[in-house]
């Protein structure tokens, strides 16, 4: 007979208000096997553990049952805690009652309490005690992104001492904040910030740079992943280049320019930008005549070194890594989806980022701001705030959270380089929350003149050859209509495109709005749900530089953390063969994608009779149960999921 | 018409308004098991008779134990594995894929009701997905109905 222990969380209050804890607990104790149910406030704190692990001496319990939040934020503490109660950490099993109980069905959560205790106790009656498997770790990282915060991710990890293989799906690694032309508050020149650590991570012999790549595939887990990269193909020799330039003066294609926000037109073999990491050409396929079924090939006439190779193919090398850190970073919203503010029809309703690259001295214009329609010095300029975030008409339900602070800056911006020019911005409220920044709004208001309306904008139009901008300024009440040179959309923060792709390969969730998500939002903010895989800036959620670099410093030293330790411990059931039954149909060994099933002949059936049978390498194990599914004749039973623990929670779902 | 009858009918119509599916869910560890926990809470609060059974891998699920599930009095089942491409024991999802789509055929010629029995390709937490992944297979097991008896000849007529 089992001597199992339940112990049922109140979780401060949130399980309470719904469930009542006592009821489960008296419940509890009347099931056959139990001999204690106890209920705790905090189970998880150091009494709570406590009480678990004292309660399994005292009732030398066999097996315990934890009701309480989801196992994927506390299991490993409770595991950990009957441990030091001398009790196998794979004798105890959580109902997970917070997420997917209390908090989703408020009907009859009682019910459904008892109903999952009920089922964890029956499983865990068949629990066996799992060893500990060791796992050697291969001590590089992946980094995925080079912007702000994979380069400052991939520097702090190669600094540790580790090797490191940066990877960007660009031409030049340095991101967004390349892009802008001073950043809050301290007003500091942004390229000189970003262009010296690309200069660093040329520098640094520890890091391993790919850009213009992308992750194909990801295998393995925490401690020894396989990722296997794309490198698409520059179509320029790298070596053979001499910079000279002729074959971009040469290109007859002109498209956008991504570098400056699409203000000005590039050609289709380019360099980003002049600063750019690597400062080699690239022929961007999608857009060059070559590749559009159009004789071109004149970059390759004019080249003097013969560095064009339009034959040049894809390539995909494989890297073993260790950890990985996403740092993706984000897109903006298009202007176009505000079609009543004009965006993408008139020239001079602008995004925040072309402001910037306008006003910036690497910009098209050399950092003096001209409006792009007809390179007028604007003299009234209309700043336009939260536009998609915090409209949930338009899916964005977020604040952007740094759209209040870079307005303030780009209006003191604005007045600094045209003094003579008028500053209205269009709020619908400052959240200006950051250390020293709402003091900076303040002097944007204060000491640089900015009207602040609290409202937001209903249309964008153009009269006589001016563009008016209507709202409504929500404190006084009443329709207000400007006349402006300029207007400068502050346009929300999304994740990336195809984001939701790369976190399949790599595994990990993403939320409603395709933020890459966390693994607890308060305990665990850098980890993600797959071990060994964490999280750096604004990929995760919208953050400003110095929180996107903090993160960064805060994945890499848990990816430090994970490479200190010596080798990783994993209780980790594996599949067992009875070689008695077995009957050697070897449809395991095919369903095993570890080849971790072989065949195996055996003698027992007297001399000179030899039986095949499958045989299970158990370092090569990893768990599935593949097999175990696929056995004809029930033969291999996979430890932590067992046909009997399966069994014995559907025998006690309730539903009958 | 028979007041008996009249009765009758009128039962059979509040048996059905009352009547909620019971669906067991085999959700992979990995992926769909952190899912539920992030779904959005206040979305899933109709569904109220999703058991949740976890296993290490869509490939794990045995055909008998959906034919277990069903014995116990479950109206319909989901098993969910995560996207080709992303099952962390590759391909044990294509394997999970394959054998529930022969059971359900066998189901079908058992003259059982395919509506019951649904394998999901679905990812890691997708908070959109879930949701309206679970709203699917409930409407479908509701307009399938109750499981049949199929130890008891009374409702063999029905």
């Amino acid at each position: 007979m089992s001597r199992i222990g339940v112990f049922v969380c109140w979780c401060g209050s949130s399980i309470t208000e719904m469930v009542e804890v006592r009821e489960v607990v008296r419940y509890a104790a009347t099931l056959p096997g139990v001999v204690k149910a106890v209920d705790h406030q905090y189970l998880c704190s150091g009494a709570g553990q406590k009480l678990i692990v004292e309660t399994i001496r005292e009732h030398h319990l066999d097996g315990v049952v934890v009701a309480a939040c989801s196992p994927s934020v506390h299991e490993t503490t409770f595991r950990k805690a009957a441990a030091r109660g001398e009790l196998n950490p794979c004798l105890l099993e959580m109902a997970n009652m917070q997420e997917i109980c209390s908090l989703v069905q408020r009907d009859r959560a009682t019910d459904k309490v008892k109903n999952l205790v009920r089922m964890a106790v029956e499983r865990v009656k068949w629990n066996r005690p799992l060893n500990q498997i060791k796992i050697p770790i291969t001590k590089r990282a992946l980094v995925i992104g080079a912007g702000i915060a994979g380069i400052r991710a991939a520097l702090d990890i190669a600094d540790g001492g580790y090797e490191v293989v940066l990877v960007e799906k660009g031409p030049s690694i340095g991101g967004h904040v390349v892009q802008l032309a001073e950043i809050f508050p301290t007003m500091e020149c942004s390229p000189c910030i970003m262009t010296s650590y690309m200069a660093e991570v040329v520098e640094n012999k520890n890091i391993k740079l790919y850009t213009y790549s992308e992750l194909e595939t990801l295998e393995g887990y925490a401690g020894n992943f396989t990722a296997r990269i794309r490198k698409k193909a520059r179509s320029v020799d790298m070596n053979k280049c001499v910079d000279c330039g002729m074959c971009m003066q040469k290109c007859p294609v002109s498209i956008k320019n991504e570098f400056n926000a699409g203000l000005t037109l590039r050609p289709a073999i380019y360099v980003p930008f002049p600063q750019a990491v690597p400062d080699k050409p690239v022929i961007d396929r999608e857009s060059c005549l070559q590749f559009q079924e159009t004789e071109c090939g004149l970059c390759q006439e004019v080249c003097p070194a013969g560095a064009i190779d339009l034959q040049q193919e894809d390539e995909i090398v494989s890297e073993e890594v260790g950890a990985i850190v996403v740092a993706t970073g984000y897109d903006l919203m298009a202007k176009e989806m505000y079609g009543e503010y004009g965006g993408g029809h008139y020239p001079d309703v602008i995004t925040s980022l072309q402001f910037e690259r306008l006003i910036s001295a690497s910009g098209p214009t050399h950092g003096e701001l001209r409006r792009p329609s007809d390179n007028r010095v604007p003299k009234s300029v209309v700043f336009i705030q939260c536009v998609g975030s915090m409209d949930a008409s338009h899916g964005i339900s977020y604040c952007s959270k740094v759209c209040c602070v870079y307005t303030a800056k780009q209006v003191m911006l604005l007045r600094n380089r045209c003094p003579e020019s008028k500053a209205y911005v269009f709020y619908v409220d400052i959240r200006a929350a950051g250390k020293g920044y709402n003091e900076f709004v303040r002097k944007a208001i204060e000491k640089y003149e900015a009207i602040y309306i609290r409202g937001r904008v209903s249309s964008v139009s153009l009269h006589n050859g001016s563009l008016v901008v209507r709202g409504a300024d929500t404190l006084i009440e009443e329709q207000v209509e400007i006349k402006a040179d300029l207007v400068v959309l502050a346009t929300a923060i999304t994740a990336p495109r195809g984001v939701e792709t790369l976190a399949r390969k790599l595994g990990i969730a993403y939320d409603l709005h395709s933020f890459l998500s966390e693994a607890h939002p308060r305990l665990r903010p850098v980890e993600t749900n797959n071990a060994g895989i964490y999280l750096a800036g604004v990929c995760q959620s919208p953050k400003d530089i110095a929180e996107s670099v903090a993160q960064a410093g805060a994945a890499a030293s848990k990816v430090m953390g994970l490479f200190r330790s010596r080798d990783l411990f994993q209780e980790r059931g594996v599949a067992r063969i009875n070689e008695n039954t077995c009957d050697g149909c070897l449809l395991c060994h095919e369903a095993c994608s570890f080849s971790a099933i072989e065949m195996k002949c055996l003698e027992d059936q007297g001399e000179d009779r030899m039986r095949v049978v499958s045989s299970i390498d158990k370092k090569k194990c990893r768990g599935c149960g593949t097999c175990a599914a696929m056995c004809r004749s029930n033969n291999i039973e996979l430890d932590g999921f067992s046909d009997q623990q399966i069994y014995a929670q559907i025998n006690a779902l309730g539903l009958r | 018409m028979t007041i008996h009858s009249h009765a009758m009918v009128k039962n059979e119509t509040e048996h059905k308004t009352d009547w909620q599916p019971k669906v067991v869910a085999f959700l992979c560890n990995w992926r769909l098991f952190t899912g539920t926990d992030l779904t959005d809470k206040s979305r899933l609060l109709h569904v109220s008779h999703v058991e949740i059974i976890r296993v290490p891998c869509s490939g794990r699920v045995d055909p008998l134990f959906l034919l277990k599930c069903f014995e116990k009095g479950a109206d319909g089942i989901l098993v969910a594995g995560c996207y080709p491409g992303s099952c962390r024991y590759s391909p044990g999802n294509h394997h999970a894929q394959g054998k529930l789509a022969i059971f359900r055929t066998l189901l079908e010629f058992c003259g059982i009701d395919a509506r019951r029995l649904h394998f999901s390709w679905a990812s890691s937490s997708e908070g959109t997905q879930w949701p309206k992944l679970l709203d699917n297979v409930v409407s479908q097991v509701t307009e399938a109905g109750p499981f049949p008896d199929l130890y008891s000849r009374k409702d063999k007529r029905s």
